[in-house]
């Protein structure tokens, strides 16, 4: 469903990426490993479509080139992206981001009070205090509240293809487990596409990745199955040099 | 603005759409001559078969206002060409209690702007202001038979002639300013309020202006004494039509908050940008009395209004939260003045202005803490959003402190729209203009949530509005 071309993204006549390939399947979990400043981020947001990146190359989603795209055409066509370091917004309730992209992503009849009760439920089962979603969006939110509600707002995009940038980062151990296995739920149950990018193995234990592949310096340097980022947790990037 | 490539392919500029722009045909019983002179002024005491102390006043303000110079601080006030303008129009013959009496073009205007409906379904009392009189009024029964009065100024001071004698003038003479002293010499309607000890008036009360009439001068005189344990809110709506010339707006609002009373006065100013708005707005607050300022203004070419609260009293409470919406071709010069006379007084200040299209909005406040104000405590916090690179927003914060015990807080910030923020959003699916105008919606929520929801609604509408015409 995602496919990726020789994609080149450089940032200020810096290069990140310099050609990289990659292609993920319908209902495939692929983790996406490599050391800091080898383009992971980069890649996540390039996909998004974050105006700060100069691309050639090319992203197809369903057969759709979609580099020509602005972030909310390529989020309307199914994509969605848990970002590494999610900005607040204040005053605008994270209920009411919600509402709204429930509203704008699913054929429903819901009310807007029905909605408030299986979101208040679904925030209890990841372990978000749903006084919270009356706050402004990630506005004073710890670095784990801000994670449970990317996955939050996952759920209620309903995706095809789900880009985590680092969503276990600053994540205690059950908060981990909570969303990493709600994330496997979802793309189990709906068969859609994963790709996880981490330095850990620990989240990748609930997600069972189909793949996993090292990034290096914009290129992808290896590839392997699960028990290369087993091996990674071990011995570090170093066996890739 | 747009930043997220591809750019849309660009639309010539439209204006806004105004949806209260519309104008009907010009009918009046009185009009005065353009131009101000003596002559006019006791031309409109005269029709108002006012006292004779009052004519005095007015022409004593008149001199004041033909002596002072203009203020050459704030906003540009060069091209007011006060020949111009008419400074009285008297639209009908007097103010009904029926709008099935009110002239039926006076009356459509009311029902387009929603008024009747409004009163229905969730007013007290209602005056409606066209031009230069009070044409309407109603104050539901309940209301009006525990004493609470609401009435136009002109009838007020006809009718409770000794309780106008002692307030006119007191927060506010006429030589505060060169505009209060043009109010207090041609001032026409406006509302007058009294609600008796002890009353808490549940419903608002609301008072519409609306200018219909080109180069037209607007000068209402509102007076609210809230005595002691009463409470009210006042609620006051402002439109006009568009026109290529200029129209003016100068309104005095003189408010006395009794001991243990509380008062609040909710403005959504929104004139048409050929409108200079000059209002000047204080309120006396006594003992352990609260008053509190929710001030709107989204509208006019220029506004230069500082409400203010004069904490004459021990533990008395004030609070200003305030809303700029400046795009093309305004300026908003908005602000407060937070005045502490007594011990324990405390003051709020929240404002939030948004510029955009070359707009311009400037916060200008003053927190005083007297002498005799031990303990006084006050917080200012001023936030700005600039949406482009033509816009502007200024901050002119004065302290004057006298006391070593004050406790005085400034906050201010200026900001922009993050890019981070749009990819946040737009990321979510939510369009550029879509994104940008629920990051500010959030921005002024803090103050969009003490609005009386229909204001609610309408602001953010207006919001919406301005982000499409921003974009592209």
């Amino acid at each position: 469903m995602l496919k990726i071309n020789n994609l080149k993204v450089s940032v200020e006549e810096k290069q990140i990426l310099s050609g990289l390939d990659m292609e993920i399947k319908p209902g495939e979990v692929v983790a996406l490993m490599g050391p800091n400043g080898s383009g992971k981020s980069t890649l996540a947001n390039a996909i998004m479509g974050h105006p700060n990146f100069k691309i050639n190359g090319s992203i197809k989603f369903e057969n759709k080139e979609i580099t020509g795209l602005t972030p909310d055409q390529r989020s309307n066509l199914g994509i969605y992206l848990a970002t590494q370091n999610p900005v607040a917004i204040p005053g605008l309730s994270a209920q009411s981001l919600l509402w709204q992209i429930y509203k704008a992503r699913n054929e429903t009849k819901s009310s807007i009070s029905e909605f408030k009760e299986w979101i208040v439920a679904q925030a209890a089962a990841l372990g978000l205090n749903s006084e919270l979603l009356t706050r402004g969006v990630n506005d004073g939110f710890s670095g784990g509240e801000k994670k449970k509600l990317e996955t939050l707002q996952m759920l209620v995009f309903n995706p095809k293809l789900i880009i985590m940038d680092e969503i276990d980062s600053g994540l205690d151990v059950d908060a981990l487990k909570v969303i990493a296995k709600t994330v496997a739920k979802v793309a189990n149950e709906r068969k859609i596409g994963v790709l996880v990018i981490t330095h850990y193995w620990r989240i990748l234990e609930y997600l069972n990745p189909d793949r996993v592949i090292v990034l290096e310096a914009g290129k992808v340097v290896r590839e392997g199955d699960a028990t290369l980022a087993h091996e990674i947790e071990k011995t570090g990037y170093g066996v890739t040099l | 603005m747009t930043r997220f490539a591809p750019l849309k392919k660009s639309k010539s500029w439209e204006p806004l759409e105004y949806k209260y722009g519309f104008k009907v045909e010009e009918k009046s019983v009185y009009k005065s001559e353009r131009g101000l002179t003596k002559e006019v002024v006791e031309k409109i005491s005269q029709i108002k078969k006012e006292p004779e102390w009052m004519l005095q006043k007015r022409l004593e303000a008149l001199k004041i206002f033909e002596t002072k110079p203009m203020p050459t601080w704030g906003g540009d006030l060069s091209k007011i060409d006060f020949e111009n303008i008419f400074y009285y129009l008297k639209p009908s013959q007097g103010t009904e209690k029926s709008w099935d009496d009110v002239p039926s073009e006076i009356r459509e205007t009311y029902e387009k702007l929603g008024i009747p409906k409004a009163e229905k379904d969730y007013l007290g009392g209602v005056k409606a202001q066209y031009e230069s009189e009070v044409v309407y009024g109603s104050l539901q029964k309940s209301l009006a038979d525990k004493g609470v009065l609401f009435m136009g100024m002109d009838e007020a001071l006809l009718k409770h002639e000794a309780v106008v004698k002692e307030y006119f003038g007191r927060v506010i003479p006429a030589g505060d300013n060169k505009f209060s002293a043009l109010n207090s010499a041609v001032w026409s309607g406006g509302s007058f309020i009294y609600v008796p000890k002890g009353v808490k008036v549940d419903l608002p009360l609301q008072a519409y202006f609306r200018i219909n009439a080109a180069n037209m001068g607007q000068f209402e005189r509102t007076m609210i004494i809230v005595d002691e344990g009463a409470s009210v809110h006042y609620v006051e709506g402002c439109t006009a039509p568009i026109y290529s010339t200029d129209s003016l707006h100068a309104a005095v609002v003189e408010i006395f908050v009794k001991k243990g009373a509380r008062c609040r006065y909710t403005t959504i100013q929104n004139w048409s940008t050929n409108v200079y708005n000059l209002v000047t707005k204080r309120a006396w607050v006594e003992e352990e009395a609260i008053m509190e300022w929710v001030d709107g203004n989204l509208g006019s070419k220029l506004t230069m209004k500082y409400p203010s609260v004069i904490l004459a009293g021990r533990g008395a409470r004030g609070e200003i939260l305030s809303v700029a919406v400046a795009g093309e071709g305004q300026h908003q010069d908005a602000g407060a003045k937070c005045i502490h006379l007594a011990p324990n007084t405390s003051s709020r200040v929240i404002s939030k202005s948004i510029s955009f299209r070359g707009g311009r909005a400037s916060y200008r406040g003053t927190v005083n803490i007297g002498p005799g104000a031990e303990n006084g405590r006050s917080k200012v916090v001023c936030d700005a959003l600039i949406l482009d690179d033509k816009s502007r927003s200024d901050t002119y914060p004065t302290n004057k402190i006298f006391r070593s015990d004050a406790v005085v807080e400034h906050e201010a910030t200026v900001s922009k729209i993050g890019e981070e923020q749009l990819f946040y959003l737009m990321a979510r699916g939510f369009e550029e203009h879509e994104a940008e105008a629920m990051i500010v919606r959030g921005f002024i929520e803090p103050i969009v949530r003490e609005l009386p929801m229909e204001y609610a609604v309408e602001l953010n509408r207006l919001i919406n509005l301005q982000m499409e015409g921003s974009v592209g």
